[in-house]
């Protein structure tokens, strides 16, 4: 538990040391509420789904503790650069306690962000429908935040450096954000597509949080929070399996 | 009684042979010297001794601990200070200790005399609290001997721990380490490429060349069997002249020589 704590202890201080990325991190998710929100915010209303902001915002929110998490897990790319990875990997710990200390830590740091997002879209407009589901609404923030430290883990020790990160980029985190339904709704959509959006693991996030939020979903709050679950603990198990063989 | 066991220790990267069929000894309370040109096989081994290389044969036995059936036994064994930094340059020197000695489960109850006593044997106390970052590079190396003492290892291992850093700074570094080694009796174990300090400082010595250990001894054996006067010549004739490659992970060594047999 010492070590868990310890690692996951770093990962926050860190966080909080490092001002000028929490700012810089805050102006994608602002610019896209702004844009979008409001780009779209007439059509979307014509077409009579409704106030987009209020549809938006869960799907920015998400959106941000996506980046963060998926960052904070391919850190691990940066402690093998810096060597910080060694002084883990040569202390008589488990393996399994350093991933789950880096994987908490990064979820922590990654649900922070997200809830700092969430009183950011309260700024521009965003009234969450019932104040009471706020708890569930941060479980959800949480469970994504898991998920995608974990992928970020995953990433990590399969790339040797940062190389191969605008390939990830591109084909995976993207199409993973924009295929979740954090920006449109996932309804009437050609059937190739629709399936994509059902395998992406974050649909579930979007949903789960947009149910807490403003009480509108597409699956069961018990499916989101079980495939959320499910999906996690695979991660995990396949980074722990994988950072077991990393090279420092 | 010997406190590193090495025996028919072998390391393949497919079918090139980094460390070959290597067997030693290093005696309890000793300091030896791990001595070889770039690229003989000195980092492979001291990986394979840390526990972060499995061997492909052999045995090793650290501190009475194999690293098939107790990794973590060998780990809380020996301390290190690797030959690049390993330091976490954002959290502070206090923080980088406080991480060592939670991983290491040093009692909570000892962490801060302890953490106290050797930031002021390093002369890096008023210094605690800046973070790593703002630290020269002989800093961090005293920092990095701090926090493999922490957990109180009866090895230490230094890869290669004066490279890079002022003759005023290596000096003091060897007064530190052989300080620790008379008073707490702790073994330990070095590489350097300095031979006037490998000379000066080690009890013992064994040099490796591709890949096997081409002498062992004292620094006096080792000049008396070769004929010459200091160590650098006895070294010299053991391992020749010709210009090594530049030392790379082995693994990079393992792609060239594929390279250049297609």
């Amino acid at each position: 538990m010492d070590t868990i704590y310890i690692l996951w202890h770093r990962q926050v201080i860190k966080y909080f040391r490092s001002k000028s990325r929490i700012i810089g991190s805050l102006a994608q998710p602002l610019l896209f509420l702004i844009a979008f929100g409001f780009g779209f915010g007439g059509i979307y209303q014509k077409a009579g789904e409704g106030n987009y902001m209020q549809f938006l915002a869960p799907g920015i929110i998400t959106m941000s503790v996506l980046f963060t998490a998926i960052f904070s897990g391919i850190d691990i790319i940066w402690d093998r650069q810096f060597g910080f990875l060694k002084e883990t990997l040569v202390a008589p710990v488990s393996r399994l306690e350093i991933i789950l200390g880096k994987v908490f830590g990064g979820a922590t740091v990654a649900s922070i962000q997200g809830i700092i997002v969430f009183v950011l879209t309260l700024l521009v407009g965003f009234r969450p429908q019932n104040l009471l589901s706020l708890p569930l609404a941060l479980i959800f923030i949480f469970l994504i935040a898991i998920l995608f430290t974990c992928m970020g883990t995953i990433i990590a020790s399969l790339m040797d450096d940062m190389q191969g990160f605008q390939l990830i980029m591109n084909f995976l985190i993207m199409p993973i954000m924009f295929l979740s339904g954090a920006f449109f709704p996932l309804n009437g959509l050609p059937k190739a597509i629709e399936i994509i959006t059902k395998i992406d693991p974050l649909t579930y996030g979007v949903d789960g949080l947009r149910g807490a939020l403003i009480s509108v979903s597409q699956f069961s709050l018990g499916t989101n929070i079980l495939v959320l679950s499910i999906i996690s603990i695979t991660l995990l198990l396949i980074g722990a399996k994988l950072f077991d063989k990393i090279k420092a | 009684m010997p406190i590193i066991e090495v025996k028919h220790l072998t390391k393949k990267f497919r079918d090139f042979v980094a460390v070959d069929d290597v067997s030693f000894s290093v005696e309890k309370g000793k300091i030896f010297a791990f001595l070889g040109p770039n690229g003989a096989g000195k980092s492979t081994t001291i990986k394979m001794l840390t526990t972060l290389l499995e061997p492909t044969d052999g045995e090793i036995k650290l501190n009475g601990f194999s690293p098939s059936i107790n990794k973590d036994g060998m780990r809380q064994s020996f301390g290190i200070v690797f030959q690049d930094p390993s330091l976490d340059d954002d959290l502070t020197a206090l923080e980088n200790l406080k991480l060592h000695a939670a991983l290491y489960k040093v009692p909570k109850q000892e962490r801060e005399k302890r953490i106290k006593d050797l930031l002021e044997f390093v002369e890096l106390f008023d210094r605690r609290n800046s973070l790593v970052k703002t630290f020269s590079g002989g800093m961090k190396r005293r920092l990095e001997i701090a926090r493999g003492l922490l957990h109180h290892p009866k090895i230490l291992f230094l890869d290669e721990p004066t490279i890079g850093l002022d003759p005023q700074t290596r000096n003091h570094l060897w007064t530190y380490i052989k300080e620790i080694n008379q008073k707490e009796g702790m073994t330990v174990f070095i590489t350097t490429h300095y031979m006037e300090e490998a000379e000066k400082i080690a009890d013992d010595i064994a040099i490796i060349d591709h890949g096997k250990i081409i002498a062992a001894g004292s620094s006096k054996q080792l000049m008396t069997q070769t004929n010459t006067k200091t160590l650098e010549e006895a070294f010299l004739n053991l391992t020749g002249h010709a210009i090594r490659d530049e030392e790379v992970s082995s693994l990079d060594r393992f792609r060239a020589h594929r390279g250049r047999r297609h």
